[in-house]
């Protein structure tokens, strides 16, 4: 099947029913969307497809044909959403361990995108993923900084 | 040209290129030359190593793994004030998992200086004997709050101020002027009166040849202009950007994935299974045994490996542990506790004839139960087996540990086995001592001829854990007639790590602690903030009952018996102040306090809570005030308190690993809840360094909160929960029972 992940065109040889989130890592070794649960649990996994961010893990790749799939390593021209979702994340040094905060941000452009001045509770809905290492105040914080209220 | 200086220092000119490479140590010469050879090329290494090159470069080699405490910034941060480096000059590597970067400073701390197994003769060569102990335990450890602590404090100090002595030397000779007229600053060294200027990595090639003391002078921490000040962490831009390569991310040329399933009862044996029945699907390689309990698929593809394995007919011989469950475990512990085969925490004056004087005598029994790690990133390791070596990837916060491990499994010298370091998707203990994760990939790998990456499902992280234990307490207080506490008592079940998580700070005479071990048949390991993790629990709930019981604002009683411990007295004062203690909380809210010293940091917390229709608690704002003696990177530090919070807020709330027919019952987050940002507490942190020694950031900041919050919510019911988690309780006023 044909994917078009971060603007670029990919032809993989891969079962109709296997999860986006597989044939990013480990077919096509983009290895910054991460795995946590594998049952659309935790959001490690998320990523955008035509703007929204879905988990990864529980969507089958055949479902995102012809659409438009962007990870974290979409390469970002400096001041578009995601580079600066990016950028509010280091200047509110959010990530501890990391691991969750590819999901995090995909989930943060996914938000600004639809909302340009979220509050706590679109916050709140918007955000549920899992973060084992606690930086949810900072998670919020960072995106209020992008707010354009 | 290696030289060693005195007996901590060494020197190394002959870099490629020039420049410096100068080593704190407390290392035999054996294990020098060892080090050299391992990062011979560019620059050598040890226990504390800085390189300073011609370009004006620092570079600092930290031997502990990042897992999101900030570690690898934090470290070179402390050596380069005493180098007085310019920090946009500065970076740092990961020092490899070599015998000659064992954490002597690590040890040394363990065993305090007044360890009894040191002779006395080793007096003055007491580094080396910690050493020497180091060596015998592998530690090169991450974990127990050490690293700035110890490393930190002991070599990282000490290493960039003999390195600025050095370069002062060689300027003072170079420009023929005194030594004490040159001012080190920025990574630059001048000479006012004569107008001269030179850059460390001008002079560096020079400095080796100026031996210094083997006490060089540290800085007046009031000099400080890094320590002490937020500072950006080196580990973050690739953590927003999709790079940092944690080991599930490990990709080898020929490289193929691998699931494993264990026996789900613990010690149970893998009988059989049926690889014809998943031969042809798709992507499938092999079926491998992998040890006594466990069987590996491997698979082109982590999916495939999946699918096959939750196909693949698995017979399993339980064992006798298969009798097991959580009531059964917790029957035995309350026995346990009653038939009273005690040994001692601490016992002072006699808290038993104390009780039987007070005018009033409390008692109260609290449970706590099993908890996984759940690290973001679930286990896993990738080996390779290649022409009689063997190599490893993966995260670990003992490297050293982990590479004697995998030698050990593997049959192979340790020279043979080369470990390399991943960034870790969470830590907690669950990547220290237990490396169970990695004795699979090894076993596994050492079944074929290519790289291995074996990852995990969530489910077997989950059910193959090595758990928080549980734990039940039986606390007696007596009150004599004005309210005063005259008597502690604490019988509890398994002590673990550290051995002081039972102290009090309370001045209360005749107090005492009591333990019944080997309670517990389910796999333990170290768990955030270990053994603390429950007695901040059963502590601070019962000092709460002990001032109810007075009829004194639990905070002012608690205040009141922290007389002789004026520094845990200002940070309770602290956390009361900046919530507001004393003032009205919102409506239908009521806080909780708590405070708790552990791993050398004292930390009170104020928690607001309210409770309900349904009985459950909601937490809405957590006062943190924390004295960790000194403070390195007060940025990271506060995260580290935020992170502790919420880790021990998801055990306070939802945690719970339950155990029917010997297996672990929950499999995955949404049987394993945890809290997020919706029910995240806006958190509000006060770093107040003391200048007591140096504390720990990573777990103190775990222990006081569930504490605080069931304290906050018996002020706002009346309902005291003497178990967690809180959502077993139904919270709402009347008398409280516990949910089914």
């Amino acid at each position: 099947m044909q994917l078009t992940i971060n603007g670029k065109v990919q032809d993989v040889d891969v079962e109709e029913n296997m999860p986006l989130l597989w044939v990013l890592r480990d077919t096509l070794n983009l290895t910054g969307t991460k795995f946590g649960c594998g049952v659309s649990a935790c959001g490690a996994c998320t990523v955008l497809v035509d703007g929204v961010a879905v988990r990864s893990c529980s969507t089958p790749a055949s479902a995102a044909i012809g659409a438009n799939i962007t990870t974290i390593e979409a390469q970002m021209m400096p001041d578009t959403l995601q580079s600066r979702v990016q950028a509010a994340w280091i200047a509110h040094q959010v990530p501890q361990c990391g691991y969750c905060q590819s999901g995090q941000i995909m989930a943060a452009v996914s938000l600004l995108s639809q909302n340009q001045s979220p509050t706590d509770d679109d916050i709140d809905v918007a955000m549920s993923n899992i973060c084992r290492c606690g930086t949810y105040g900072r998670i919020r914080a960072a995106i209020h900084s992008l707010s354009r209220a | 040209m290696v030289k060693l200086t005195r007996r901590k220092l060494m020197v190394s000119a002959g870099l490629a290129g020039g420049g410096i490479l100068l080593g704190y140590a407390m290392a035999p010469f054996s294990t020098v030359d060892r080090a050299r050879k391992l990062a011979a090329g560019d620059g050598a290494l040890l226990v504390t190593w800085v390189r300073i090159t011609p370009d004006n470069r620092v570079t600092v080699i930290v031997p502990h793994s990042e897992m999101g405490q900030g570690v690898h910034t934090a470290m070179p941060m402390m050596l380069a004030e005493e180098l007085d480096a310019d920090w946009a000059l500065v970076s740092m590597e990961q020092a490899p998992a070599d015998m000659a970067f064992a954490n002597g400073a690590l040890a040394k701390g363990y065993l305090g200086a007044a360890d009894p197994s040191i002779p006395k003769f080793l007096n003055g060569l007491t580094d080396f004997a910690f050493r020497k102990a180091a060596e015998f335990n592998n530690l090169q450890i991450t974990g127990g709050s050490t690293a700035v602590r110890f490393t930190g404090v002991v070599g990282m100090r000490r290493a960039g101020a003999a390195a600025r002595w050095m370069l002062v030397q060689a300027a003072a000779k170079e420009w023929g002027v005194p030594a004490q007229e040159i001012t080190a600053a920025d990574s630059k060294l001048s000479h006012a009166a004569s107008g001269r200027n030179a850059a460390y990595g001008e002079m560096a090639s020079k400095a080796v040849d100026f031996d210094p003391p083997a006490n060089v002078p540290l800085k007046d921490p009031k000099a400080y202009k890094i320590v002490g000040k937020p500072v950006a962490r080196f580990d973050i831009p690739a953590k927003v950007n999709g790079s940092a390569i944690y080991g599930v991310d490990v990709r080898l040329p020929g490289m193929m994935f691998a699931s494993i399933k264990a026996s789900p009862v613990f010690g149970g044996k893998l009988k059989n299974f049926d690889a014809k029945a998943i031969s042809a699907m798709r992507g499938i390689k092999s079926v491998h045994r992998v040890g006594e309990d466990a069987v590996a698929v491997i698979a082109d593809n982590s999916w495939r490996v999946q699918q096959a394995l939750n196909t693949l007919p698995i017979e399993w011989d339980d064992g006798a542990n298969a009798a097991h469950s959580s009531a059964t475990i917790l029957a035995g512990m309350q026995a346990a506790i009653e038939k009273g085969k005690f040994e001692s925490d601490y016992n002072f004056g006699n808290a038993e004839a104390a009780a039987k004087s007070a005018a009033k005598v409390v008692e109260a029994s609290y449970a706590v139960p099993h908890l996984a790690h759940a690290t973001m990133e679930p286990m896993n390791c990738t080996a390779h087996f290649n022409g009689g070596r063997l190599e490893v990837w993966g995260g670990f916060q003992d490297g050293l540990g982990a590479r004697a491990r995998a030698a050990d499994v593997s049959g192979l010298p340790i020279e043979d086995v080369t470990l390399h370091h991943t960034a870790m998707g969470g830590g907690f203990g669950r990547r220290g001592l237990t490396m169970d994760y990695l004795d699979k990939a090894v076993l596994l790998a050492k079944q074929v001829d290519y790289p291995v990456n074996l990852i995990w499902s969530r489910e077997e992280d989950m059910t193959q854990d090595s758990y928080r234990n549980a734990s039940v307490a039986r606390m007696r207080g007596g009150l004599d007639a004005a309210g005063r506490p005259v008597s502690w008592q604490q019988d509890y079940t398994e002590r673990r790590d550290p051995e002081d998580a039972t102290w009090i700070p309370y001045a209360i005479a005749d107090r005492r602690a009591r333990v019944v071990s080997g309670t517990d048949p389910i796999p333990f390991g170290p768990w955030r903030s270990v053994a603390h993790s429950q007695h901040g629990f059963f502590i601070e709930s019962f000092t709460d009952e002990l001032a109810h019981a007075a009829g004194r604002d639990p905070f002012e009683f608690r205040r009141d018996l922290l007389h002789d411990a004026p520094a845990h007295k200002a940070v309770l004062e602290a956390a009361a102040q900046m919530s507001g203690w004393g003032t009205p909380a919102p409506l239908g809210r009521a806080r909780g306090i708590a405070i708790r010293e552990s791993f050398g940091t004292i930390v009170a917390q104020v928690a607001e809570v309210s409770v309900d229709s349904d009985g459950q608690a909601h937490v809405h704002k957590v006062w943190c005030a924390a004295d960790p003696g000194e403070v390195i990177n007060p940025d990271t530090f506060a995260g580290q308190m935020e992170g502790g919070i919420i880790y021990g807020l998801t055990a306070a709330l939802y945690g719970e690993i339950s155990i029917d027919k010997g297996r672990v019952v929950e499999q995955n987050f949404p049987d394993y809840p945890m809290v997020r940002q919706a029910d995240a507490p806006v958190i509000e942190v006060r770093i107040m360094p003391s200048g007591r020694p140096t504390g720990g950031a990573g777990e103190p900041g775990t222990p006081p909160i569930a504490a605080a919050v069931a304290n906050a919510v018996f002020s706002l019911t009346r309902q005291r929960a003497r178990s967690l988690p809180l959502r077993k309780h139904d919270l709402r006023g009347g008398v409280e029972q516990a949910k089914a």
